[in-house]
Formats: C-alpha cells, structure tokens, sequence
C-alpha cells in the first residue's frame, strides 16, 4: 500500500523563555499554533486532526493537559491526540502526524508540542529515585555526565570540546530571535570558568529550563502543492526504543540512535550522510553531545566526532553545520524541544531560517533523543519533492 | 484503508488493589500472555505502542521503566502515549496502515488504588479556573446524571437497570472485578452516595491491565483462523468545559461512531466504556444502539474500572467474541476525560 507524500507547509514557536509569565498554557501552545497556521496560509477551520507531544505532566501539574487545550488547539469535533515518548516526545509527536497524513487518514494535521516548565522543578522531576540506593545524582545532567566521561576516554579527546560545543550554540542563539538564550558575553574563558556542576559538564554548558511551544503543520501532496511558501518535503522518519538497562546496550553510542538514522537515510536515499545532509538539527542538551551524536548518526567515524568539533566542521560556516538555531541548549522546554529540532530543519530547506539560514541547504536531518539515551526520533526533509 | 485485525487479546483480573507486584510486575503476564496467543514473541512484533499515564504511577517518565519489562532489545519501533490504551490501538492501526510492518503489540495498565483516584483525575480540568476547587469524577457524573435526569431523557430507575444488568453479566467473566445478581428495585433503594449517583452507579476502583496484538492482511490471517477486521475506528473530542456542552448526548462518539461506520450494518455486541450507570444510557443513544441492542455482556466499566485500560478492555472484549465466533459484528468505545469529552469508537466484523 502507497504512502501519500507529506510535506510541513507551516512552521510556528513561542519566544521561548525562563518563565513565560505573560501567558497561561493555553495562551502558549496557541502562540506557537497560531503562528503555524498563520505561515501555512490556513485557519483553525482548515485542520483536520491535532497531534499534542510534551514530557511528563508532572512538569506543570497538570494530569493529560491536552484534554483542558482542546479549545485552544481548536480541537472541539476533530481527532485529538497525545504523545508521549520522553525527551524524544517533540520528534515522535511530528512523526505521528505526519503518519496520519501518509496513510491517507487525514490532509492537513496541526501538530504542537511545549513544556512550561516554570509550573513546576523540572529538575528534580527529571531525578528519579531507585529503590533501596542513596540518590546518585541530580538532575539529567547527573545521569549523563558518566556517559560524557566514557566518550572522552574512549575517544582520546581533549577537555575543552564541550566548551566549543557550547560556545557555537549559544552564538548561533544569537541570530534565532525565538531562542530562550541570547548570551552576548559569552566566550570561551566565560565557559571554561563557569560552575562546574557534573564534571566536565559545566553550567554554561547546560541546556536551560525553557516555557515554549513549537508547532507545525503538515499536508498531502495536493493541499503542499498549492502553498504560497516553500514546503519541506518529509524523505523519511524513524524511531527507536531501547531498555534503560541491558547487558547488550551502549548507553554511550547507543544502537537505538544508529539503528534509527540507519533506517531514516535509507527511506530518504542517503548513503553519505557527511556529504548528502546539508545540515543537521540534533538533540544536544549537554554540550558533548554533538561529538558523541556525530558518531551515533553516522556523520563522523567512530572516535571522529570530537574532531569535528575542533575543526569547525559544525559551525555555521562549516561543511556540516549543526544547530544553527542555537540548539537545546539554548532553549529547552523539553517537550517542544524534539519538534523544535524537525521544525528547524524544516525551516533550512524552506529558506525560512532568516539570520540562521544555511545557503543552499536542500536535505536536513532533525533528531530527536530522550530517557537514558534509549528513545530516538528522525526525520529527513528536503526541499525536492521525493 | 489496510485490513487489520485484532488477532488476540489478554487481560488481568481487575483487582481493587494489587499490593504485592509493581505496575510492570503485574502487567508481564498479560503481555506474555497475549505474545503467547498470537504465537509471536517480541523480535517478531512489528510495532509496540503502549497506553498509560504517570498520574497513577506518581512517577514521572513511569512508562519507561515499564518497557524495560517488555523486552525491547535488539532496539524496536515503539511508542507511548499519555491515553488510555484504546488510542494506543490507534496509532498502532495508523502505523499498520503504511504497509511496512504487519504486527503490533499494543498494552495498557494503571493502579487506581495507590492514590485517591477520584481527587487524581481532578487534576485534568483547567488549572487555572477549576481544579483549584477540587471536583472529584464522582461529582462531575453526579452534575451529567442530574442533567439527564432534568432533561427528561433518563429515570433513576433506568440507571439501576443499567447497573443490575451490567453486574449480573460480570457474573460471567472471570476478569471482572464487581459482579452481583441484585434487581434495580434492591438498588433504587439504596441512599445517593453523590445525588443522584448511587453508590451502584459508579465503577469500583480497580488495578488493572490488557493488551493486545494487531496483524494487517494476510499476516492476520496466519495468526489467527477469525481475525476481529476493524473495519472503521476513529475518534473525537469536545470542549472540557462541562458549561461548553451538553450533557445528556456526546457528540463526540456520535460523530466518531459516523465515521466508523457504525450505521452501515447492524452490531452483534457493543462493548461501552461509561464508567457511571447514566453514561451507558448517552452513549447508546450516539451509537444508534436500540434497547435490545447486546451491550457489555462483559459488564463494562462498572465491574470492572482501571483507568487507562477500560477502553482497550472493550475493544478486546468485541474482538475475542468475534475470533471466537460468538459475534460476527461489533463495536467497541472508549471514553477520555470529564463527562465523556472524548470518545473513540471501534468497529470490527468476522469473515464468515
């Protein structure tokens, strides 16, 4: 059975802040939807279906808060659903409706994703408790940092590779108006010196607590065709799921991450990413990510990722920029931040990334990550219809 | 559309509370359960999407832990979401539908008992207007029973007819939690718990757990010898505001019942997830289902409730009496949030 084509004809996000006092959650998600629907040339009446992605509820309080933003995603009569994937969530929630239109259910779904995190202490919401063990650790960054310590002994790399991560992230932020950071003191001794709070992940290298929403809208071929703007055309989506906790697994290069973009290029004919991917949206949370995602999604050879970095291989003006939105760690309302990725890569082969924009960028990957480095999501947009 | 079925379903006794196993503990033997009745195990199973929410486990990311139990290595395609396992059917059907898998596992389990439920699904309603004042869901029936009651289009004596039926069928099915042989005029006689809600007419609070597998077109057919084809599924939400709608009908599952196809032949069985006695009576009404119409031969939400599950439930309960060859159409419905704000609607039919 033939899938339709898909294609994101909008693109809307909030400006993402520590605390988005100024608007309810209602008020957030429409910011984000409205600006979607505003830039696919539609109203509320033209959508079909509503997909909702965000992380735990336990971030704002509020139990399936969805059913309560039915009015305000213009949901009333029509097919409203909720995601959940953990930190993937953003990601999985574009797949999901992008789903929904390639299997000929719908023609044009709205699909939103935030987090107002301000509601509550996403910090210690993201800090389980194991049963029967004195709590190790604080927070996600906690969780990761051995991980990050594994990479850089297997790798060989030098100390200071987070720090450029960071650095080039919080710059780009610079020229994305919607991003939660605009740090412009920022330098590489301002990093270096910042407090170190999960060796060697420093708080300057950390991704921030965001209020934001992104949305998007997505549609068949008939309706993308008739757009007034360019569409990003979806060449393929993947996920993975992986256990937290296996004898088989690599929580630090992990097979669910390669498996995925395996499967992603394959659908959307990539057989180099280095040379076939223009550029590159990536869950980074914490600065050494991107090396170590590099290598996950198959743009750098194994041990190579922090190369890359050094060499400016992901700058703005190198061969393979990477988030040049300024990435999650310059904004994160965690739920949003998956879709903010896809959106963003969308964004790039519409030429719509205003001061962001790569030139000439035809194919981007956005990639999605959440729970012990265990859930994945992909997808491949081009600006060529597949 | 893709023909997928329902080619078997597994479910735990609804319990009030299971307070030995955990919440994967007590879910594993449902999905060995149901990977054991198709004769898959998991490497085999294309798809695996699960229904659940961290309200009831009070942990957030709770259903992470969960997939753990499930085995979910080499990595595998899978997903989750924050409803109650019938929507997680849905995105699996949607998923089938693109014709590169042919499988899906899909489960769904939540503990009521650990919290106060009732005070737990206060926390839906909008943060900022009502939950501050703390309506619990027994209430929140009470206000749709009442309204039925003012309207003219239901007695409290129907109620009690509703739930002596719906407990005297949980007398058959060993899952079902609350099950009695007890006449509506014994049940008219007992005080309002909740005016007008009876004590009767409201679900026992249960922990709980179902799951079941999907198998697209030929792939159903080597699985199982009478696939349960869903033949149209669809659902709808409406405005959570109880002021924004009217009470005594649910649109929703009118219009999502449409667009299954409900109307285009007559069912053998209806499996309805109204949790409190008045709401059988609403939603018969939107599904077009006559007083002889054979529904919750199970006995429904009211023998057996645990939140997030109940809705599968139904759907697997029309499905294993169509594999078996007791129905040969049905329609299954599950119901999200206060007063039935949203509704999805199910319906599957033998070959043969």
């Amino acid at each position: 059975m033939a899938k339709e084509r898909v294609a994101v004809v909008g693109v809307g996000q909030t400006q993402h802040q520590a605390t988005r006092g100024d608007v309810s959650m209602a008020g957030l998600v429409r910011e984000a939807a409205s600006r979607a629907l505003t830039d696919a040339g539609m109203t509320w009446q033209d959508i079909d279906a509503v997909v909702v992605g965000k992380a735990p509820d336990f971030f704002e309080g509020i139990m399936m808060p969805e059913l309560y933003l039915a009015d305000a995603l213009g949901a009333n009569g029509k097919p409203l659903f909720r995601v959940h994937t953990a930190g993937s969530v953003g990601g999985s929630t574009a797949i999901v409706a992008a789903q929904l239109v390639q299997a000929g259910i719908h023609e044009r779904v709205l699909t939103v994703a935030f987090e107002k995190q301000s509601e509550s202490e996403a910090m210690w919401a993201l800090s389980m408790p194991i049963p029967f063990q004195p709590p190790l650790h604080a927070g996600a960054g906690g969780y990761f940092a051995p991980h990050i310590r594994s990479y850089m002994a297997r790798s060989n790399a030098p100390d200071h590779i987070g720090i450029l991560v960071a650095l080039k992230d919080r710059t780009n932020a610079l020229a994305n108006p919607y991003a939660h950071l605009h740090e412009h003191e920022i330098t590489f001794d301002s990093i270096k010196d910042s407090l170190m709070l999960w060796d060697p992940v420093r708080y300057a290298e950390t991704c921030p607590s965001s209020d934001g929403a992104c949305a998007m809208v997505l549609a068949n071929e008939a309706v993308a065709d008739r757009a007034d703007k360019p569409v990003a055309w979806i060449k393929g989506t993947a996920m993975r799921s992986e256990p937290t906790m296996s004898a088989d697994r690599d929580p630090v290069l992990p097979r669910g991450g390669s498996d995925c973009a395996a499967d992603v290029y394959r659908q959307a004919g990539i057989t180099d990413p280095r040379r076939d991917v223009d550029c590159v949206e990536m869950y980074v949370p914490f600065s050494w990510f991107e090396p170590m995602w590099l290598e996950n999604l198959h743009f750098a050879p194994s041990g190579d990722g922090w190369r890359y970095v050094e060499d400016g291989v992901t700058q703005m003006d190198g061969d393979l920029p990477v988030n040049m939105s300024g990435g999650v760690l310059s904004s994160n309302p965690i739920g949003a931040s998956g879709m903010l990725r896809f959106a963003e890569a969308a964004l790039q082969v519409r030429g719509q990334a205003g001061e962001h924009q790569v030139d000439g960028a035809r194919t981007a990957v956005g990639h999605a990550y959440g729970g012990g480095s265990q859930f994945f999501a992909m997808w491949v947009v081009g600006s060529d219809k597949p | 559309m893709r023909d997928v079925a329902v080619i078997a379903f597994a479910q735990m006794p609804s319990v009030r509370a299971e307070t030995v196993l955990n919440d994967v503990e007590m879910l594993m033997p449902v999905i060995q359960d149901v990977r054991r009745r198709a004769g898959l195990d998991q490497q085999q199973i294309g798809f695996t999407c699960s229904g659940s929410t961290d309200y009831l486990s009070g942990q957030a990311f709770s259903f992470v832990s969960t997939l753990d139990g499930v085995g979910p290595w080499p990595p595998i395609q899978e997903s989750h979401v924050e409803m109650d396992g019938a929507w997680a059917l849905y995105e699996a059907w949607v998923k089938l539908q693109l014709g590169e898998l042919d499988t899906a596992l899909v489960y769904c389990y939540g503990k009521s008992a650990p919290g106060p439920i009732h005070e737990v699904l206060s926390r839906q309603l909008d943060p900022y207007h009502v939950a501050p004042l703390w309506p619990d869901a027994v209430s929140l029936a009470a206000l749709q029973a009442r309204s039925m009651l003012d309207a003219g289009k239901a007695t409290e004596a129907q109620f009690a007819e509703v739930v002596a039926r719906s407990r005297r069928n949980a007398l058959n099915n060993p899952n079902a939690q609350l099950a009695w042989d007890r006449s509506a005029a014994d049940l008219l006689a007992e005080e309002p718990m909740v005016d007008p809600l009876r004590m009767s007419d409201c679900p026992p609070i249960s922990d709980g757990a179902s799951a079941v597998i999907l198998a697209a077109g030929d792939r159903a057919r080597e699985l199982c010898s009478r696939p349960a084809w869903i033949r149209g599924i669809d659902h709808r939400i409406e405005p959570m505001a109880l002021g924004l709608r009217d009470l005594t009908v649910s649109a929703s599952t009118r219009l999502a019942g449409e667009k299954a196809g409900i109307g285009d032949a007559p069912v053998d069985v209806a499996e309805l997830h109204a949790p409190f006695s008045p709401q059988e009576l609403i939603l018969r009404e939107a599904l077009g289902l006559g007083e002889h119409a054979n529904v919750n031969p199970s006995g429904g939400a009211l023998a057996a409730n645990p939140v997030m599950v109940a809705g599968l439930t139904r759907i697997g309960e029309v499905a294993q009496r169509i594999i078996d060859g007791t129905a040969s159409r049905g329609v299954a419905h599950a119901t999200s949030g206060p007063c039935l704000q949203q509704n999805l609607v199910c319906v599957m039919e033998g070959e043969g």
